[in-house]
């Protein structure tokens, strides 16, 4: 076998640049596969940890009616803040929010907005809440960028704010926009405005009353609390690992076409060699070679391009990865919409599990290319095959 | 002195008879503009910045709180139609030919580009049901002696929670309402003239509705041709009816 390795890397070599062709080709399917899946698994951890670090904390507890794709549940989505939160809360570890549905007037048009209750103390979310402690004489509010892009609303901007209390009465007052934060999370942005809880809760005549609470610890051996019902940090990031899932599927396309272009080049050099090789066969059956043996000889050959391609593709691919890894790729488009946490910029990770399952698939790929063609020697008959007859 | 304190109390007293009772003047309202019944066909008119378009209708209303509305006018909105039950809505429209129930931010949003939002077509209760009145002052509007009177809500669960109302003090129809949100703010104007009597009632033919919030030169609503206390067959009240 170890005859058959050096035998193999010195009939490669040789081949000169046939065998660069094949390994340069390959080599760009290792790197481009890297770099998709890295973008992918740093995407799936870029919005998981931008969701948490603004809107869910490490899980929520919802309102047993919340339904935030459902219109008609949030009416009646609040219920008194149970006993068992408010130690956590005091602490500064659960954060509860109150939401009702509103219309603001910005410029004179007439534009629905959620209007959401968050308490301005509270620092688990990245939301600078502390902002709503401004003092001015209308309603310190703020709101995200989108909301501010799509609204044409700026710092400063001061918009009629109308809503109907728990009773069903309108009630409209002056709100101030104090603050415009700039977040990848889209549901805590598009056509938002986060107000303080207790003035919300005092409008709506909800007071102590909540829709969800955001909470800080997971380890708590936490269930169904009163009306509230528990949404682990999972739950909440399904929808992310659902879109990962099927992006990973969009791409194995790509890793296919890629894949097989590079195959397919090292398909017709194996048969090409064995063509034009007749007489080396021959001579290696003559010398005592087993059929099997050159086979296996011409396989490791073929595969031998897989290991050289993963070589080169460390020469460049590396410092590739690292600067990407570095200044991030940016999505040629606007992400801000899509209605899910998209950075701009996303920032590959790799993992080490990553760059070995991709050698492994590529190796093993390549390794079944090779010896589909190889396996025709074996049927060779080694007399004329050392006479260099065409068979 | 007997004399000067007799004359006075008579000045006091004629006084307080010629101005009814504002409950009394609501209640006058309210038999004006309730009825069992009404089947009605109109037009709206709403003012955008390119320009005004109409749409035109037809409603069908049992007391208030069944009602259905089918638009005839133009041909991008004709064969909409809209079904009010209770505090449901919904809206079917042709183009689709589905039925969609309005409800959450929705019901905010405005009627066909006008200054009506869905939820505005949802209260329709007696105004003696839900308010209590005050008469603030005798004006003239429109050359016509109104009585202006305010409402303040008597229930919780109600739209505004307070109005002014300048109601004819002749025909008990109200040429004027604002309505206010709890903050005091002003959020609708409603105007009503063309008044006509009908089965003898009296009954504004037009309303110009202004959202005080919105720009705008507001939505005329005016009525070509209305009917009381009619026959109604009850299918009308039903989504089945939607399609058909």
């Amino acid at each position: 076998m170890k005859i058959a390795f050096k035998l193999a890397f010195r009939n490669l070599i040789g081949a000169g640049l046939r065998t660069w062709l094949n390994v340069i080709v390959l080599s760009f399917s290792f790197v481009v596969i890297i770099w998709m899946k890295g973008i992918l698994v740093g995407w799936d951890h870029q919005a998981k940890n931008d969701m948490e670090q603004w809107e869910i904390g490490k899980g929520q507890f919802w309102h047993n009616q919340y339904d935030p794709y459902d219109g008609f549940t949030i009416t009646d989505s609040h219920a008194p803040i149970p006993s068992e939160f408010k130690p956590e809360i005091e602490k500064g570890e659960m954060v509860p929010m109150l939401f009702a549905q509103g219309t603001i007037y910005p410029q004179g048009r007439m534009q629905p907005a959620m209007i959401k209750g968050i308490p301005a103390s509270q620092t688990l979310l990245k939301i600078p809440t502390h902002k709503l402690d401004s003092v001015t004489d209308a309603i310190p509010a703020i709101i995200g960028e989108v909301m501010a892009r799509s609204s044409h609303l700026e710092k400063g901007s001061r918009i009629v704010l109308r809503w109907r209390d728990s009773k069903g009465t309108f009630d409209a007052t002056e709100i101030e926009i104090v603050d415009i934060f700039s977040t990848t999370v889209p549901t805590i942005d598009v056509a938002q405005v986060w107000i303080n809880l207790e003035t919300m809760q005092e409008k709506l005549l909800l007071p102590e009353q909540a829709t969800l609470f955001s909470f800080a610890n997971p380890e708590e051996n936490r269930s169904e609390v009163g009306d509230f019902r528990l949404k682990t940090k999972k739950d909440l990031t399904a929808e992310i690992d659902a879109m990962i899932e099927t992006k990973n599927k969009g791409q194995s396309v790509f890793y296919i076409i890629l894949l097989l272009l590079a195959m397919l080049a090292i398909f017709d050099t194996q048969i090409l060699s064995i063509f034009r090789r007749q007489k080396e066969i021959g001579t290696y059956v003559a010398l005592g070679y087993t059929r099997q043996q050159v086979v296996t000889l011409f396989t490791v050959e073929g595969a031998m391009h897989a290991v050289l391609a993963a070589a080169l593709a460390a020469v460049y691919g590396v410092p590739f990865f690292i600067w990407q890894a570095r200044v991030g790729f940016t999505v040629p488009m606007d992400t801000s919409e899509f209605g899910m946490a998209i950075a701009p910029t996303m920032y590959p990770i790799y993992s080490m599990g990553l760059i070995l399952s991709t050698t492994i698939i590529v190796l093993l790929t390549t390794s079944v290319v090779s010896y589909w063609p190889a396996r025709r020697i074996a049927k060779m008959n080694p007399t004329e095959a050392l006479r260099g007859k065409i068979q | 002195m007997k004399t000067i304190i007799a004359f006075i109390l008579t000045i006091i007293t004629l006084t307080g008879f010629s101005t009814p009772d504002a409950n009394e003047i609501l209640r006058k309202v309210d038999k004006n503009l309730s009825s069992d019944n009404r089947v009605m066909e109109s037009s709206i008119t709403i003012q955008g910045k390119r320009g005004a378009r109409t749409i035109t209708s037809k409603t069908y209303a049992m007391g208030d709180k069944k009602s259905f509305t089918e638009y005839l006018s133009p041909a991008r909105e004709q064969g909409t139609k809209m079904l009010k039950l209770e505090n449901q809505l919904w809206i079917y429209s042709p183009s689709t030919d589905r039925i969609i129930q309005i409800s959450g931010h929705l019901l905010r949003q405005s009627v066909m580009g006008s200054d009506l939002s869905y939820e505005d077509m949802m209260d329709d209760r007696k105004l003696t049901d839900i308010y209590d009145a005050k008469v603030l002052s005798e004006e003239e509007l429109d050359g016509r002696k109104t009585y202006l009177i305010e409402l303040t809500a008597k229930v919780t669960d109600v739209a505004y929670h307070s109005q002014k109302m300048w109601v004819d003090a002749e025909r008990f129809v109200p040429l004027k309402q604002e309505m206010y949100a709890k903050s005091g703010q002003l959020l609708k104007r409603l105007e009503m003239k063309d008044v006509i009597q009908v089965k003898g009632r009296w009954f504004p033919t037009t309303m110009i509705y202004k959202d005080m919030l919105k720009d705008g030169d507001g939505t005329e609503f005016k009525i070509s041709k209305i009917e009381f206390n009619v026959e109604i067959p009850e299918y009308i009240f039903s989504k089945a009816a939607l399609k058909k």
